[in-house]
């Protein structure tokens, strides 16, 4: 048998190779490129558009670059030593962090509470699960104009709220710990319901079994939610909390639109200017790119670094 | 359609990054059919709608785009970034005063009208409106469309009650100085019962700093924030007024401000002629007849706001599209574009058109507005030497700088605040 098969075989691989090597060469030439080319889109993309920017960024940011100007002068680190030494930056690093702290924080906490709720035999399921996606929907710019109303110093809501029930009203303009909350209070409306919905599918996704077999164990629901529920959530968990870094400190569309006259200070004092919204003002209204792309640079690498933290505290706390 | 959105996407990215060119539109010269293709870029509203096509009909060999813009914000940021990326700019790019300096800092990177457009009679615009577009070397580099004359709106109802004249030419005492001004504000809140007598100090102290000769910079641009007296004076006078409660603490524009409009909590507004509409809008026909205007201003006259038309050198048909420009803005044209959408002419010969002078305005009792305002009009004496960070100042440092004066921060602190943003924002 073996003997005929390879004979076989010879024969054909003999015939095969003398009658087209060219045919041979661009089939072996098909094997070994093209799956490369069938990844490229994804990769010219991402060099036009990601890395591109990027690089080119941190070319500009090594200039005293004015938006228009022909010839910049190379000041090689100078921009990075007048940013460190710049309190509007460090100001607005403190603004976005404590936004990103106040939003992020409960937005998680409140994302998984709301996905165990949606996770319960509900009626209607399908209506409470859409109706949380709501706030998403609705475009940003429009919610941002609500709340800007909702939280007018002089004609607000929840300022009416608050007088009625005989508590002082706050300036949420000129507080700086108002505004944040403000503007928090924004975010959390817009991503909370997003976000338990990706817990809720993760949560589905958990095997019946565990949560039974502790059931007959004797455990009750609390004791299931953070020994099995939340345990098993960890991966998502990691993804929402790395994405909800990532979205916190490049914060820009709400405080820029809380802004009430649509300005990039972030307040009469920058009370709420946040590191993108001082970057959007240095390049776009100072004119001065090479600065603002310094900023830039600092700020993808805080960004980096807050979410490699936040992704090994995650993985370490939750078992 | 592919390929537009990634075109769309790499355009984005790299005017993110603002970094190289990204052409798409602009100064495309020759349609198929051998017309001469240019583009108008404005924002807001120009009025030029119906005019184009006038000029389209009397110039068979020239087809004509207009690019709009709604707001004057984004249209002035894609100006900016396009001149930078050095390519998709229209062949004429409407520019707003308040952008004006930052225009005339790259003054390089437009045409020299004087050169390039055809010949315009003298005097076309009053001194102040062509000096503010020409260069230190000479060179014109937009012809004036609109202007802003100043003018005081009050609330008749609320004088009344406060006991100071309301009749428009009985006012004028009151408004003839920012000394008597601020005093008639004393004298108003003291029995107003809690009604301010302005808006905001931002609205009223750039006002007062735009009627001085020198301003934030002079000839040479060189910053004199610290040393021009003018401004501390004007600053010292705005923030001791609002400490005293004259100032309803709003931001201009702001949807508070719109409200405050409706519940009538301020009594006087700086009014260039394009706020009539403003006001008339905000404060909506309950109000009608309470508001009311007249031909005073403290100290003389002022301006806020109006337009010009630029030809940017990446423009393939400097030319023609100066030609256009030149038409655009001559009187006869600048008439009917305020007979379409109220936009009040720089032109000195318009502001004498039956037109212009027999218009009224039946919001504000049927007041001659046209002929109000080009009284006005003719009051402002010079333009006010802008460096090119001029606008930068007004919006980002010293509107801030006194809106933490009306939160509460004291007026000495903000002022350090504001010289030292002055300072940053012009090194």
């Amino acid at each position: 048998m073996t003997a005929v098969l390879s004979k076989v075989d010879r024969g054909r691989a003999e015939e095969a190779r003398p009658r087209s090597p060219r045919r041979y060469r661009l089939s072996k030439l098909d094997s070994k490129v093209s799956p490369y080319l069938f990844v490229a889109p994804f990769f010219v993309l991402f060099g036009a558009i990601g890395l591109f920017p990027l690089l080119y960024t941190a070319y500009v940011s090594l200039f005293d670059w004015e938006l228009g100007d022909d010839n910049p002068t190379f000041i090689g680190l100078k921009n990075y030593g007048t940013l460190f030494a710049d309190g509007q930056f460090w100001n607005a690093l403190f603004n976005t962090v404590s936004i990103f702290v106040l939003s992020s924080g409960p937005q998680v906490v409140l994302a998984v509470l709301l996905a165990a709720l949606l996770n319960a035999n509900l009626r209607a399921r399908t209506a409470w699960r859409m109706g949380v996606l709501l706030p998403y929907v609705a475009s940003l710019v429009a919610l941002a104009v609500i709340f800007g109303n909702l939280f007018g110093t002089q004609y607000g809501l929840v300022n009416n709220v608050l007088t009625t029930f005989g508590l002082s009203p706050i300036d949420w303009q000129a507080d700086t710990f108002g505004s944040h909350i403000a503007i928090a209070s924004m975010v959390n409306w817009r991503w909370t319901g997003y976000n338990a919905l990706i817990v809720l599918a993760a949560m589905q996704a958990i095997p019946r079994e565990v949560d039974e077999a502790a059931r007959v164990d004797g455990a009750g629901p609390m004791r299931r939610f953070f020994s099995i529920t939340l345990p098993m959530l960890k991966p998502t968990l990691i993804f929402v909390i790395v994405t909800t870094t990532i979205g916190g400190l490049q914060i820009f569309t709400e405080p820029k639109m809380f802004e009430p006259a649509g300005g990039s200070g972030g307040g009469s004092q920058h009370q709420y200017q946040t590191v993108v919204l001082y970057l959007y003002q240095t390049a776009f209204q100072g004119l001065d790119l090479g600065y603002a792309s310094a900023m830039a640079w600092v700020l993808f690498l805080v960004v980096i670094c807050v979410a490699g933290l936040n992704f090994y505290v995650t993985r370490r706390t939750v078992r | 359609m592919r390929h537009r959105w990634i075109s769309v996407l790499i355009c984005a990215a790299v005017s993110a990054a603002a970094t190289t060119a990204c052409g798409s539109g602009g100064g495309s010269s020759q349609s198929s059919d051998g017309k001469t293709e240019l583009t108008i870029a404005t924002f807001n509203e120009f009025g030029y709608e119906d005019l184009l096509k006038e000029y389209e009909a009397a110039h068979p060999d020239v087809k004509l785009t207009q690019r709009k813009t709604g707001q004057g914000g984004p249209h002035h940021e894609n100006l900016f970034t396009k001149l930078g990326a050095g390519s998709g700019l229209a062949d004429i790019e409407a520019v707003e005063e308040g952008y004006l300096s930052q225009v005339m800092s790259k003054s390089s990177q437009f045409n020299d009208l004087k050169e390039i457009g055809p010949k315009i009679e003298d005097g076309r615009w009053p001194q102040w409106k062509s000096d503010a577009a020409t260069t230190k070397d000479g060179k014109l580099i937009g012809y004036g469309t609109d202007i802003g004359p100043l003018a005081m709106c009050y609330r008749k109802d609320l004088f009344d009650k406060a006991g100071l004249p309301s009749d428009p030419e009985a006012v004028k005492a009151l408004f003839s100085t920012w000394d008597s001004y601020f005093a008639a504000g004393d004298q108003f809140i003291a029995k107003s019962g809690g009604v301010a007598w302005f808006d905001s100090s931002a609205q009223v102290f750039n006002a007062m700093h735009n009627q001085h000769k020198v301003g934030y910079f002079d000839q040479d641009d060189k910053l004199v924030v610290e040393s021009n007296p003018d401004i501390k004076a004007d600053w010292d006078a705005v923030t001791k007024a609002a400490l005293k409660g004259q100032s309803a603490k709003l931001t201009a524009f702001s949807p508070e401000w719109n409200s405050a409009f409706k519940a009538g909590t301020f009594a006087t507004k700086t009014c260039p002629s394009w706020m009539l509409g403003v006001i008339e809008t905000q404060a909506g026909p309950d109000n009608k007849g309470k508001w009311a205007v007249t031909d005073a201003f403290p100290n003389g006259g002022g301006n806020w706001g109006g337009s010009y038309l630029t030809v940017p050198k990446q423009s393939k048909n400097a030319k023609k599209a100066a030609e256009l420009a030149a038409w655009l803005t001559a009187p006869e044209q600048q008439i009917k574009a305020f007979q379409a959408k109220g936009t009040f002419p720089s032109q000195v010969k318009a502001l004498e058109s039956p037109a212009l002078l027999g218009q009224t305005n039946a919001y504000f009792g049927d007041v001659k507005a046209g002929a109000l305002f080009a009284t006005q009009a003719k009051k402002i004496t010079a333009a006010q030497h802008k460096g090119p960070k001029d606008g930068q100042l007004q919006d980002n440092v010293f509107s801030p700088a006194l809106q933490s004066v009306e939160q509460g921060k004291s007026a000495d602190e903000a002022w350090k605040t504001a010289v030292e943003g002055a300072q940053k924002a012009a090194k």
